[in-house]
């Protein structure tokens, strides 16, 4: 087989695989335009005129409350993750602390543990703090649930700038405000960015937390998608709609993190 | 080479201009990491330690007042109940058809994706997308517009009326989890192929190694410790499943895809064993920290393997 002909029916099999592992969430945008009877058509039907009446119909629910909550919940954790994660992960790369293979491995292994162990104190605690279903219960955990995972890649990030021009910055007597600000910083930014927005889509995503913690008040988007479905009737094209709406923020930040979306998901093992 | 962990040692190998307070040193360099672990600490640890001490009580939130405490009976009521073990079967099930079938799916979609064709980077976005779905909306939109028995594009496509969810709960679930999970072994399988030496790879085709005989004896022993990371991190993440089978199965039919976290989740707030639940919590850190120590020497291996360099 010549090399070109190979390089087309390869291309065109990878291209097939793309589509069919992307088609349910094709279908699933397709079947959201829908109305209901033909979301609910078998065969199905695959022309139609699109109509927003679904999106109407999740908005009139009011999934704005549950959008907002796991803003927050995403966004403040997200920043107090990094808050906590850069400092930390500059004390285990390029000022080590003297026992930093064991910091960073007592961070891991808090990943490890299954957070079904840790709901029923969890639940107890809040309940008896008077925080239960509330958003900032949420950010604490959420902190906790990324917080190994942020401070593992910030760390091969940090390892990235080099020792050299750190050095060299100290003898001219730059202060460490200074070498933060000029030399470390423009470095690892896009590392920075890519960890924000890995802990934006884990934090966004987390149901199980979310489902026996919250109600009505604190609520996230996971929630309002599975009370969705409670309803009697043909409920496809509107539950199709809601998650359209509830899965796009991560769709967008997946996307744009995506070159360095191994990097994060593996802790920063693989580069 | 994978950077499992790089030796932050290396990096400060450099003399250090000498310290006249060493006491003052230490605490300056640790100060950075001290918020960080004080958090980690009091959110992690602490609910454990109240884990332990709840499963030594006898405590349903149903009975008011009563709440004394029985030492291990709740240990021997958790172990001794067939339920538990039906759920420890399952979350071994569930987590191992799904790694190792996202594994191969991803291993054969990396292969293809390591290749240079038009369209590759579309092909790569196209790929990560069902990682990127929320898994409750993942859940939610398999079980009711893929498997539904009526109207789900799977029936609907192929014909026939089977009640996939009904008839084959596991693999419902399973294939759910191995769609969200393929892009991510994809991922880490890639950066694996693609740190392969090209030189390296010239040189046997130069020397008449066919395609299949550098994957099998080249390829493949350079993806080990990515198979294995990818096998690792898998893991921790799904055994912990939760959203799929509260939303695809209610760990139905009976108990068949009730798996662990969701076993503990009906202890503590459908019957409200408190008591009962902390226990299987304690056991299931215990089996945690099992595996996790075996994990853990995965990865300092692969750190030693570094230093060793």
């Amino acid at each position: 087989m010549s090399k070109r002909l190979s390089t087309t029916v390869w291309g065109t099999v990878a291209w097939i695989a793309g589509i069919a592992f992307v088609f349910p969430v094709i279908w699933m945008v397709l079947t959201s335009f829908k109305q209901e009877q033909s979301a609910a058509s078998n065969p199905p039907t695959w022309f139609f005129t699109p109509t927003l009446d679904q999106y109407a119909q999740v908005f009139d629910r009011n999934i704005m409350p549950f959008l907002l909550n796991s803003l927050m919940a995403s966004i403040f954790s997200t920043l107090l993750v990094i808050v906590l994660a850069t400092p930390a992960a500059y004390a285990l790369s390029l000022r080590p602390v003297a026992k930093w293979t064991d910091a960073l491995f007592f961070f891991i292994s808090t990943k490890m543990m299954p957070p079904v162990a840790a709901l029923l104190p969890i639940y107890l605690l809040t309940k008896q703090l008077g925080m239960l279903d509330n958003v900032w219960t949420m950010v604490v955990l959420y902190t906790s649930m990324n917080l190994p995972l942020a401070i593992w890649m910030m760390r091969s990030f940090l390892l990235e700038v080099p020792r050299e021009v750190l050095e060299a910055g100290e003898v001219d007597g730059a202060s460490l405000l200074t070498s933060i600000r000029k030399i470390i910083l423009p470095i690892v930014s896009p590392g920075l960015a890519a960890t924000a927005l890995i802990c934006f889509i884990f934090a966004w995503n987390e149901f199980f937390l979310a489902v026996n913690l919250t109600a009505t008040n604190a609520g996230t988007a996971p929630i309002f998608l599975v009370g969705f479905i409670s309803s009697e009737g043909l409920f496809l094209a509107r539950l199709c709609a809601a998650a359209t709406i509830v899965s796009l923020p991560v769709l967008v930040a997946g996307w744009m993190a995506q070159n360095k979306l191994v990097r994060g998901l593996s802790m920063g093992a693989v580069k | 080479m994978t950077d499992v962990i790089d030796r932050a040692d290396r990096r400060t190998a450099t003399p250090v201009p000498p310290v006249r307070n060493p006491a003052k040193e230490r605490w300056v360099r640790r100060a950075p990491l001290l918020p960080a672990l004080i958090f980690a600490i009091v959110v992690t640890q602490v609910p454990f330690l109240v884990t332990i001490y709840l499963s030594t009580l006898d405590w349903n939130a149903l009975r008011p007042g009563a709440r004394e405490f029985i030492g291990v009976d709740n240990y021997v009521t958790v172990l001794t109940d067939s339920r538990l073990r039906a759920a420890l079967l399952n979350t071994i099930w569930l987590t191992a058809g799904a790694v190792i079938f996202s594994m191969i799916l991803g291993l054969a979609l990396a292969v293809l994706l390591d290749r240079k064709f038009f369209g590759r980077s579309i092909v790569r976005t196209l790929l990560i997308t069902p990682f990127l779905v929320m898994p409750i909306a993942a859940a939610l939109l398999w079980k009711h517009a893929l498997y539904n028995p009526a109207y789900g594009l799977i029936n609907g496509l192929f014909g026939g009326s089977t009640d996939w969810v009904s008839n084959y709960p596991k693999a419902a679930v399973i294939a759910t989890l191995v769609w969200q999970w393929t892009p991510f072994m994809m991922l880490i399988l890639l950066a694996g192929l693609q740190s392969q030496s090209e030189d390296v790879l010239e040189a046997a085709r130069v020397d008449g190694a066919g395609a299949w005989q550098i994957f099998r004896r080249m390829t493949l022993p350079h993806l080990r410790q990515y198979l294995e990371l990818g096998a690792l991190l898998g893991s921790i993440y799904l055994v912990n499943t939760f959203d799929a089978v509260f939303t695809i199965t209610q760990g139905g039919p009976g108990a068949a895809t009730t798996n662990l976290p969701y076993e503990i989740y009906l202890t503590t707030f459908r019957k409200f064993e408190y008591g009962e639940a902390a226990a299987a919590g304690v056991i299931v850190v215990i089996l945690t920290i099992i595996v996790a120590t075996f994990a853990l020497r995965v990865i300092s291996s692969l750190f030693r393997m570094e230093e060793g360099r």
